[in-house]
């Protein structure tokens, strides 16, 4: 009865008796979830236009967190840091669908998926090989102070990251909805065949594609980066992103948003309340028996594609 | 292309065969295996213990002509801080040279785990200073391995010690609130029964907070701290766990000098991220910080030829630097010692477990290797493998280096003993191990 | 020429069925087992033994287990570390608590542990398919390993929670535990491997591994002709899982002896899945050609540049070895995606019309 009322009834009561903490939870996991879709919008971006599970997009945040910095080290000025950044990431896309993709075309979605994670072995010994093993401070000129508003304590760094996830997201609905190679890329999505016979080059959207995947990785890894510094650690945030993609459809830019926000808030209110109970250090599963439950009743994911079956 | 393959094949095949062909290696030379992590996510703590072996090691052979004229021969093993790997490597190494390897440092909480119950069959030693299982202090269960100068218990100890002089005295400490950030794993949980018992103890009471590898996302546990609000906060971290607690306690604007550190917890790298946040952090160490001693010139003079950047280059005066120095020292003195039994020539791993269970570095000792008050005086007997007058104390980051900011520390040695007695029972217990006698000793 | 199979007939249902059907391949698995048997453990060293063809057992075992699922069944898993760590805990738990059993009879019985935990993680398989369940099965490895963490009974309290394999005789001979001989330890992995090897080979040609290959084929069609595809898919769920579980068991007391949550982590789900994937879904001896790929070749890479007297820094030559061994997964997968088994294939066909090919 007593363990009933510490798991049924006990939490809810501490969210009552302090409303104000309860609040900054949530704002936490808010913000901290908006940080998990920066990740996981480089997983749909790709998976959406090539049917591609591609693991490697943790090590691209980290290779281009690495090149950033590295740059940086030698003395760039930020701007042209970010712009040599941007450069480095389209020509490894170009270089990825040359020797990687072009080769596979066809090929089952299994076999892309462990191609990726040979690219994932590749990268991970090129960016140490080139820019070193330390952790590396990155500083965007952005203050990481905190400040008090009713009783709830801010993280500006955190209020400024929330935004530029939005700000991205808002300039890739954008490019999907108005640009011609938006809509081309939709139509790839939509269906590889249809979209080549109506002359739209398939191989030029892939390009794009993972040139796209590869600066919202930078700005990922920005982000991260500016919190546990630059190291050989950000490429293991993809596994923050897994139950967010799937709680919100390998296919929705939206839905990596909701997942996100959904699988923030869920796993701080869970290890705030309910850790203390059962040993702590329970978001990491809780994130994903949450993102299960989800799926218990929507197999494709908040706003995936409904899958339609025929024999 | 097939045929291609079918030669890439054979060739690999051939390959493989001659694997086991064994490197060359003079037969005046006393084999000491190094297991490394210069890459993976842990290489930033890695790089600098790392070379501070390699240092400390080129510059006896350099300096001294080896030990008692018996050059030393190193090898490093990559192991990327991974017990499977940590296997091989160990695999590899312990028959090599001409007596096989003298001792190991495995420098991995699961590779030590893993080579414990080894140690004795193959008769290596194992030093583990600083880190690995506690419960091995007990010489009497674990005649094979070594972990002084200090234990995680000693250390959890002694940072409550530390805590109650900040406070004025122990009777100050009931009431307090002390919370424990621990890395999710058997390192990470080992302070925990320590500061249980000095909690019933001392009437302080503890909160937990575990954070799960690889602990790049801690909002959760600094919400429970700002909700808890602790007087002093402890963290066993590890990796980039320590360099984002430091900033998320620096975000929260939580008093840093209240915030004490592992020494694993303790380094240059963790500091990094959080710039000027960081100053006023704490932690633990048990050797001297900076470039400053003599052995430390020595090492430029012999091994960097004068070149003091180079050297800066390479961690010199780091804080991990700094460990594997004073862990290679522990372990040529090691074999100085048992050279005085078995005589000025290589030694097997079984003659080096002597002379590691006779260690006794006295402060006329360190002056004459140029460490001078660099580390504590250590004695090491037949039951008492944790070392005998072991001590740390607590270093504080001021924005640009580790400064020690209080006197050497002892442990709580009456509660921490007798915790270690019991575990160490419990595991001879499990694995049908009858401890051995040390006569005379306690 | 050389792989001839002309002449040689089939009369009876039961040659049509055989395991292996061409002389060939009976020779050249027998030869191959006799030297496993009969010449690996007098001719390795223990460098050979429990660095290299232990471990390469023990991923057999597990990549055995995660073929049956994903291959044959067409369910995609990342649960593999944790069911390996169920298998690892429950063996040493059953160990501890009962010294006086046959540590052989303990293996199987943890077997059976891990298949009743991976039956219950199958159950959202019914309704998750693709990349969708291989995700879920993730909350499997992430509760399970966080379970054996953070809950004391199952490593005995001890303050460390890691687990050490007790030493345990069976007829005789030390088998488990710090001084059984790598000599040992080999053959006893060596003979599970066969057997449940032989088991695997067994069950996928029959009446369940038929009904598995409907089902990953196209489930709704499997369904029309009479499968439960629930009662098909929890099948493979448990039956893997206790392949996973044993391969745990076998990872601890026969290869690593001492270990915690972390040796069973999220990286050995990846590893085991690369390793199926690699050497072929499908497939049996796939399973073996994967595991052989991801655990040797590595170990190769590390050991090449000394032996070619090459001296390079370790770092350098760790980050050059990780790059070749991305670099040749996609090599390999572009020269054959369908894995080593298929190469395998290619390679007999070859040699069948060998010197005249046409």
């Amino acid at each position: 009865m007593q363990v009933l009322y510490a798991f049924l009834v006990g939490p809810f009561v501490q969210m009552g008796q302090a409303p104000v903490f309860f609040a900054e939870v949530v704002i936490n996991g808010l913000l901290t979830g908006v940080m998990y879709s920066l990740v996981a919008l480089g997983f749909v971006l790709i998976y959406k236009a090539s049917g591609t599970f591609n693991f490697a997009q943790g090590v691209m945040v980290l290779f281009a967190a690495l090149t950033l910095v590295g740059l940086m080290e030698h003395g760039v000025p930020v701007w042209l840091a970010l712009i040599l950044t941007v450069a480095v990431m389209v020509v490894l896309a170009f270089a990825i669908e040359r020797l990687m993709l072009r080769p596979l075309i066809n090929q089952e979605q299994i076999i892309l998926f462990m191609a990726t994670i040979g690219l994932t072995f590749f990268l991970e010994g090129f960016g140490e090989l080139l820019w070193g093993s330390n952790v590396k401070r990155l500083d965007i000129g952005v203050p990481d102070r905190s400040f008090e508003v009713g009783g709830m304590l801010l993280n500006q760094f955190d209020l400024f990251a929330a935004a530029i996830g939005a700000a991205l997201v808002a300039g890739l609905a954008v490019f999907f909805q108005k640009t011609p190679i938006g809509r081309a890329l939709r139509a790839v999505a939509d269906d590889h065949q249809a979209a080549l016979s109506v002359g739209i080059p398939l191989k030029t959207i892939w390009v794009v594609v993972w040139s796209v995947a590869g600066i919202v990785a930078m700005v990922a890894g920005i982000m991260w980066g500016a919190k546990s510094g630059v190291q050989f650690s950000l490429s293991l945030i993809a596994l923050k992103a897994l139950p967010v993609l799937i709680l919100g459809g390998f296919t929705s830019v939206p839905g990596a948003i909701i997942g996100g926000l959904i699988i923030g808030v869920g796993e701080k209110v869970a290890e705030v309340y309910w850790g203390p109970l059962v040993g702590g250090a329970i978001e990491n599963w809780f994130a994903y028996v949450l993102a299960l439950v989800f799926l218990l009743f929507r197999p494709q994911g908040l706003f995936g594609e409904r899958i339609i079956e025929r024999v | 292309m097939l045929k291609k393959l079918a030669f890439t094949g054979l060739g690999a095949l051939t390959a493989l065969v001659g694997f086991l062909a064994p490197a060359a290696y003079a037969q005046n030379e006393q084999f000491i295996p190094m297991l490394v992590y210069r890459t993976g996510p842990y290489a930033p703590s890695g790089i600098p213990v790392a070379n501070g072996f390699r240092d400390y090691y080129t510059l006896v052979n350099k300096r001294d002509g080896g030990i008692n004229g018996v050059k030393i021969s190193f090898e490093e093993c990559e192991t990327q801080y991974n017990t499977k790997l940590g296997v091989e490597c160990y695999e590899k190494l312990k028959n090599k040279g001409p007596t096989g390897a003298a001792l190991f440092n495995p420098y991995s909480t699961g590779i030590t785990y893993q080579l414990i119950p080894k140690a004795p069959v193959d008769k290596i030693p194992i030093l583990s200073m600083g880190y690995g299982m506690t419960a091995a202090a007990d010489g009497t269960v674990f005649p094979y391995v070594f972990n002084f100068p200090m234990t995680y218990w000693g250390q959890a100890s002694a940072f409550v010690r530390y805590v109650a002089k900040q406070e004025g005295g122990f009777e100050n400490l009931r009431g307090r609130k002390i919370a424990l950030i621990y890395h999710n794993s058997a390192y990470g949980k080992e302070p925990i029964p320590t500061l249980e018992v000095l909690s019933q103890k001392y009437g302080y009471n503890l909160k937990l907070l575990a954070v799960d590898h690889p602990g790049q996302e801690q909002g959760a546990t600094w919400l429970q701290i700002r909700q808890y609000r602790p007087d002093w906060i402890f963290m066993w971290g590890w990796g980039v766990m320590n360099q984002v607690a430091v900033k998320e306690a620096a975000s929260i604007r939580y008093p840093m000098d209240h915030f004490i550190g592992v020494w694993w917890s303790g380094s240059e790298a963790d500091v990094v991220p959080a710039g000027k946040g960081a100053i006023g952090y704490k932690a633990g160490d048990f050797h001297g910080t900076g470039a400053g001693f003599p052995v430390h010139k020595d090492i430029i003079k012999y091994v960097y030829n004068g070149n003091a950047q180079e050297a800066k280059n390479n961690n010199i005066g780091e804080v991990l630097y700094n460990r594997g120095v004073v862990n290679a020292m522990f372990s040529v003195e090691a074999i100085r010692t048992a050279m005085q039994k078995y005589g000025n020539k290589p030694l097997t791993g079984e003659q080096v477990r002597w002379g590691l269970e006779h260690l006794r570095v006295t402060d006329s000792h360190l002056k004459a290797l140029g460490m001078a008050d660099f580390t504590q005086p250590i004695e090491v007997t037949c039951s008492r493998h944790n070392g005998v007058g072991g001590r740390v104390y607590i270093q504080q980051w001021d924005g640009n280096g580790w400064k020690k900011a209080s006197d050497w520390l002892e442990p709580i040695e009456e509660v921490v003993w007798e915790q270690v007695k019991q575990a160490s029972k419990n595991y001879a217990f499990e694995n049908r191990i009858t401890p051995r006698v040390c006569s005379g000793q306690s | 020429m050389l792989y001839r199979e002309a002449g040689q007939f089939k009369t009876s249902y039961a040659a049509d069925q055989a395991l292996l059907p061409i002389v060939q391949d009976r020779w050249f698995l027998a030869v191959l087992l006799a030297i496993a048997y009969l010449v690996v453990p007098f001719v390795a060293d223990e460098y050979w033994l429990q660095a290299v063809l232990i471990p390469f057992l023990v991923f057999s075992m597990a990549a055995l287990g995660l073929n049956l699922l994903t291959g044959y069944a067409g369910q995609v898993s990342l649960g593999t570390g944790g069911f390996m760590a169920v298998g690892a805990y429950a063996t040493y738990k059953m160990a501890t608590t009962f010294p006086d059993l046959n540590i052989l009879v303990i293996f199987l019985l943890a077997g059976l542990i891990a298949a009743a935990v991976g039956l219950i993680f199958g159950i959202p398989s019914l309704r998750i398919k693709g990349f969708y369940l291989a995700v879920a099965t993730l909350a499997a490895q992430f509760f399970l390993g966080w379970m054996f963490n953070k809950i004391g009974w199952f490593y005995n309290d001890n303050p460390s929670g890691t687990i050490t394999a007790p030493p345990r005789l069976v007829m005789d001979f030390m088998v488990t535990g710090p001084r059984a001989t790598a000599e040992v330890r080999y053959i006893v992995a060596l003979v599970l491997v066969t057997v449940f090897a032989l088991a695997a080979k067994n069950l996928v040609r029959g009446r369940i591994g038929r009904a598995w290959m409907a089902v990953r084929d196209r489930d709704i069609a499997a369904e029309i002709i009479g499968i439960r595809p629930f009662q098909t898919k929890l099948l493979a769920f448990a039956i893997s899982s206790f392949y996973c579980g044993l391969a745990g068991a076998m990872s601890l007391f026969l290869w690593l002896g001492s270990a915690e949550t972390e040796a069973w982590d999220i990286n050995v789900s990846f590893q085991v899945l690369f390793m199926v994937i690699i050497g072929g879904l499908g497939s049996i001896l796939g399973s073996f050609l994967g595991a052989a790929f991801i655990t040797l070749v590595p170990i190769f890479l590390t050991n090449a540049p000394q032996m070619f007297g090459v001296n390079m820094a370790t770092d350098l030559q760790k980050h050059l070895e990780v790059m070749i061994f991305g670099g040749l997964i996609v090599y390999f997968l572009i020269v054959e995606p369908n894995g080593f088994a298929r190469l395998w294939q290619i390679t007999k066909e070859k040699l069948r019309r060998w010197p005249f090919p046409y």
